[in-house]
Parts: structure tokens; C-alpha cells; sequence
């Protein structure tokens, strides 16, 4: 039995889709098992809602008379790039403020234009023939803006790394604070929600794909940066540790501040919880079995945090199911944990967009372009090395040609 | 009555029997809620101790002469549930479990099993959770 996307759009429109949550996918397929909830089924929500530090805005603030070649940009003392055209830039979630640090950066910035809040607004250029203007102060509210709409790098984590910390001192790292001598276990993801651990081999996930940006309807732009299908798999097919990412976009103006919250980590810096949801059609029973898998089926792989080095010591996995119990055994030891990602709005999520899919008819796309799949180029780290030598007779041999 | 004390030990201090005293001379009931105290460092101290007026005014006074730093303790924590996203960042460090996540992954917060320890405080990316003395 299989489903074309056409087939599933068509149900969309005319209001018989049967769209569930991926939590309430998998209860079906328990019970009827996944051939059934197959042929019953046709879209699966998923959602997802933790800090995801590349993301960011880009924003037209429109021309000011005498117009201004805005170079040295700042918004409420947050530094916003000036590398782009006279009044566009960009600002990223996890710039800090000039004035106060990591308690309020690029994210409270957004989150304050999004609480409709006016941001200050101030911008130095060089003086150009066709922009005189060297110096604007101003105030600027996201209904000012000709533009505005998020473009997130990377978001959706296709699952995370487990934090622990063998050390004897506190860390403070981006998936919080790590307690000395494993005293406690951090994680990131809506495990069976998450989008991506639902569509493994991004099958339904990819370039153009509909979905949920921070409470507007938006779109997977790209794979996103260190995507990296090539991690270890388990039985399903499913990455156990980091791996696919997605870069999203969608307008800012229609988010909302319930789904895109600043964030400040303590020593260490500024992020943004980023809500994504994906709808994923239900278009075979392959693809059913990964929509079906729970917490229990799924695993992450803890590292050792206290090792600051680009391969940190894997510590082995743990299902989220364990994660999701408040503790996990690590090296012999009870080891509490929490997450850093909330599982109540990821619920809120996956809700919200099945009642966008079955109510507001919103309709699923193919992908345009699938993302790189497992096979894939692999990922690279940085390598430091000294400048390289020039290629000789490169004039010379375009002069030939 | 009943009050929350914070005392800062310096190093030379460390050793002193403090909560003896606290108990002997001043007759007062102290039950520490967070201790971090080494030989030769700075040592810090939360105790809440019940007993009369008079007899805990004095011991704050014994305590300042003693050399100790001697500040009213966090009296309450309070949660601003508009600012809290759920992440359940809070509860990976709340040692005696006062903020747990509940059936429906909502935040529990148990304020009777609170230590005052403000770790909370500090790990909450949402500066949602804040003290008051
Ligand atoms: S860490 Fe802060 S935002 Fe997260 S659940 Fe706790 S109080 Fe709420
Ligand atoms: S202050 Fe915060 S972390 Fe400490 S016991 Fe109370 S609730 Fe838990």
C-alpha cells in the first residue's frame, strides 16, 4: 500500500485527511499495528522547541532622507551585520549586546520585535555621493520593517548529544550546567517528536518541504550547516548521535513569540529556543514503521563534556525513554538528568500543525531537491594548516585557454 | 521565630564549630540546607534557625564578631511562569528535586523540598526563576 503526495493533498483539500501527532501515531500502530495505522493514517505532526543558536533575522529597515549607507549597525546595542546592501542586515541569535553582555543579545532582540516592542535603531556609514548620510539614531518596530523573516542555518537537530561532565568543576556549556563528577546529564531533543529522527533518511524532508517556523507556516530552505547524514545508525536506520540538520526560513512578521524565545546560557552565551514542526506524509509502510518509533526505540549517545576536544569520550547510549524517566546509568553510575528541550511546547507544536494540516487545509510539498543522505561526502572537521603554495602558471594557463 | 541566614566564612574560620555554638550558647535549632565549607577557603553556609528574638539577634551578633559575613538568606523563589518555556533546564540541576517535570512534561516546582541553593537561578536560560530575601 502506498500514498502519493498527490493523493494525500487531495484529502488535505477537501477535509478528509486523518492527521495525527507522531505521539499519537505510534499509540495507533501499537495497537493496530503499522500496516493498519498506515492505511488509516495519512499526515504525522511532528515539533520540536530548544535553543538553536544559528538562527537569525534578515531585515530591510527601508531608506531614511538623506539616505545612509549603513555600515556599523546596532540594534538596542546589539551588533547586526553591515556586510550587506545600504539598509538590509543580518542579526544573529547569539550576538551579545555591547552594553549588556550575554543577558541580552540578537534573540531578545527578535523576541522583542516580535512582543511588538520598538528596538533603537543605529547605523553609521562612509558618506557615499548617493548615500551622504553618515549617522542615523532611530526607533524601529517589526510593522516598520519592509522586510523581516528568520533564516535559520541550522535547526532541527536530527538528535543530540547526552552532556555529562567527568571533571571536578562545574561547566557551563551550551547544553547548561553541567555538575562536576557526572552529577547530573543534560539533552536536547523532542526524541518521537522530533522531526527528523521521524523521516530518518529524508525520504519527505527536504528542499522546499512545508512546515512550522517559530508559529508561521515556512520552509526547509536547505540542509542545514553541519548537516552530517553519516553518523552511526541503529537498527531502524535512525542516528544515534548528532547528525541531519535543516536550514528554515519563514516570515517573521506572522511567528510568534510563544515559539521563539531568547535565550541566555550562563557562561556561555546567547541563544533562541527555535520552534520547528514538519508534517510528514504517511506514504508507505517504510516510512510508517520510523513515524511509529517511541521514546523507547530511540537512543542518543552520551559524551563526556569535561573533555573539551572535537571528539569528546562516548560514554555509550541511552534510550529517551530513560532520559525521559529523570535518570540515566552512566559508567556504573545513577546519573539525574534533564533536558534542555521542552517537550510541552513541542506538543503544543505538533498540535498547533495538525490543526493547521486537517482544519486550514495547509498542504504538504515534495521535496524540490532531497537533502544529502546517509553516503554523503563526509562531514569535515577544521584542519589548522599554514598558507598554501601558490598554483603555479595559473595566469599563464587562463592566458592559453 | 523562625530566619534564614547566609554566612560567608573566611578561610581561618573554616574550622570553627559554628552550629555548636549556635545550638549551645544561643539555644537555637539550626537545620543547614546548604553547606560548601573547606579547610583554608572561603566557606559559605545557608542555615535556618528557629529559637527566640533575642537569642538569634545575639548569635548574629556572636557570628559578625567571629568574623563571618552575615546576610539575610533567600526567602522565597518565585517562578514567572509567563517568561518559563518548560524546558526542564532547571530540574537537571535542582539537587534535592524541588523542580521536577511532571506526567504531562509540565514544571512542578515542590517549594517545601527548595534548599535555596540558587542553582536554579542562574541555569534558567529564560530568567524565569528569582530569589527574594
Ligand atoms: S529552566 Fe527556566 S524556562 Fe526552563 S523550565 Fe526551568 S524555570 Fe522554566
Ligand atoms: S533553589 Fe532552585 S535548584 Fe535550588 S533547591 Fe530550590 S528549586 Fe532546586
Amino acid at each position: 500500500m502506498a500514498k502519493s503526495w498527490e493523493e494525500i493533498n487531495a484529502r488535505i483539500a477537501s477535509g478528509d485527511a486523518v492527521v495525527l501527532t507522531a505521539e499519537e501515531f505510534a499509540q495507533v500502530a501499537a495497537e493496530d499495528g503499522v500496516k493498519a495505522a498506515a492505511r488509516k493514517v495519512d499526515v504525522v505532526t511532528t515539533g520540536t522547541f530548544g535553543p538553536m543558536c544559528s538562527s537569525g533575522a534578515f531585515l530591510n529597515f527601508g531608506h531614511a532622507d538623506p539616505p545612509i549607507k549603513m555600515g556599523e549597525i546596532e540594534l538596542n546595542d546589539v551588533p547586526a551585520s553591515g556586510g550587506l546592501a545600504a539598509v538590509d542586515t543580518y542579526l544573529g541569535v547569539t550576538e551579545p549586546s555591547r552594553t549588556r553582555g550575554i543577558e541580552y543579545g540578537g534573540a531578545h532582540v527578535i523576541e522583542d520585535l516580535l512582543r511588538g516592542r520598538a528596538v533603537r535603531l543605529r547605523a553609521r556609514g562612509p558618506g557615499t555621493d548617493c548615500y551622504p548620510r553618515t549617522e542615523i539614531d532611530t526607533w524601529v518596530t517589526l510593522d516598520d520593517l519592509n522586510q523581516a523573516y528568520l533564516f535559520n542555518p541550522r535547526n532541527a537537530y536530527q538528535n543530540y548529544a547526552v552532556a555529562v561532565n567527568s571533571t571536578d568543576r562545574t561547566l557551563r556549556t551550551y547544553l547548561g550546567t553541567l555538575l562536576p563528577k557526572y552529577g547530573n546529564a543534560t539533552y536536547c531533543s523532542s526524541g518521537s517528536l522530533s522531526p527528523l529522527l521521524n523521516d530518518p533518511t529524508y525520504r519527505a524532508i527536504g528542499v522546499g518541504t512545508r512546515c512550522f517556523v517559530a508559529g508561521a507556516p515556512g520552509f526547509v530552505a536547505w540542509e542545514g550547516t553541519q548537516h552530517n547524514p553519516n553518523q552511526a545508525r541503529d537498527d531502524n536506520g535512525v542516528p544515534v548521535a548528532p547528525s541531519g540538520t535543516l536550514a528554515v526560513i519563514a516570515d517573521l512578521k506572522a511567528a510568534d513569540a510563544g515559539f521563539f524565545s531568547a535565550a541566555t546560557m550562563s557562561g556561555y552565551g546567547v541563544s533562541a529556543f527555535v520552534g520547528v514542526g514538519v508534517p510528514i506524509p504517511v506514504l508507505d509502510e517504510d516510512l510508517a514503521a520510523t513515524l511509529a518509533l517511541t521514546d523507547a526505540q530511540l537512543s542518543a549517545t552520551v559524551f563526556d563534556y569535561g573533555v573539551a576536544r572535537r571528539s569528546r569520550p562516548n560514554l555509550g547510549t541511552v534510550t529517551y525513554e530513560e532520559l525521559r524517566g529523570g535518570a540515566i546509568e552512566v559508567e556504573g553510575r545513577k546519573v539525574p538528568c534533564g533536558p534542555i528541550s521542552s517537550l510541552a511546547v513541542a506538543r503544543r507544536i505538533a498540535e498547533d500543525l495538525k490543526r493547521w494540516v486537517a482544519e486550514e487545509r495547509f498542504t504538504l510539498s515534495a521535496p524540490l531537491r532531497p537533502l544529502p543522505g546517509p553516503g554523503a561526502p563526509p562531514f569535515k572537521p577544521l584542519e589548522e594548516r599554514g598558507e598554501p603554495e601558490p598554483v603555479l602558471g595559473a595566469e599563464e594557463a587562463s592566458g592559453d585557454a | 521565630m523562625r530566619r534564614r541566614l547566609d554566612l560567608t566564612f573566611p578561610p581561618r574560620q573554616a574550622k570553627k564549630p559554628i552550629t555548636w555554638h549556635l545550638v549551645r550558647d544561643f539555644d537555637l535549632v539550626p537545620n543547614i540546607l546548604r553547606a560548601q565549607i573547606q579547610p583554608g577557603q572561603y566557606g559559605r553556609m545557608v542555615v535556618e534557625v528557629s529559637g527566640k528574638r533575642e537569642d538569634i539577634e545575639a548569635a548574629m551578633a556572636f557570628l559578625a564578631h567571629e568574623g563571618l559575613e552575615v546576610r539575610p538568606a533567600a526567602s522565597d523563589i518565585a517562578l514567572d511562569e509567563e517568561r518559563c518555556v518548560v524546558c526542564g533546564l532547571c530540574t537537571a540541576v535542582c539537587k534535592p528535586g524541588a523542580m521536577v517535570l511532571g506526567e504531562r512534561a509540565e514544571l512542578v516546582f515542590d517549594k517545601d523540598k527548595c534548599v535555596y541553593c540558587e542553582a536554579c537561578v542562574s541555569a534558567c536560560p529564560r530568567r524565569a526563576v528569582t530569589l527574594s530575601f
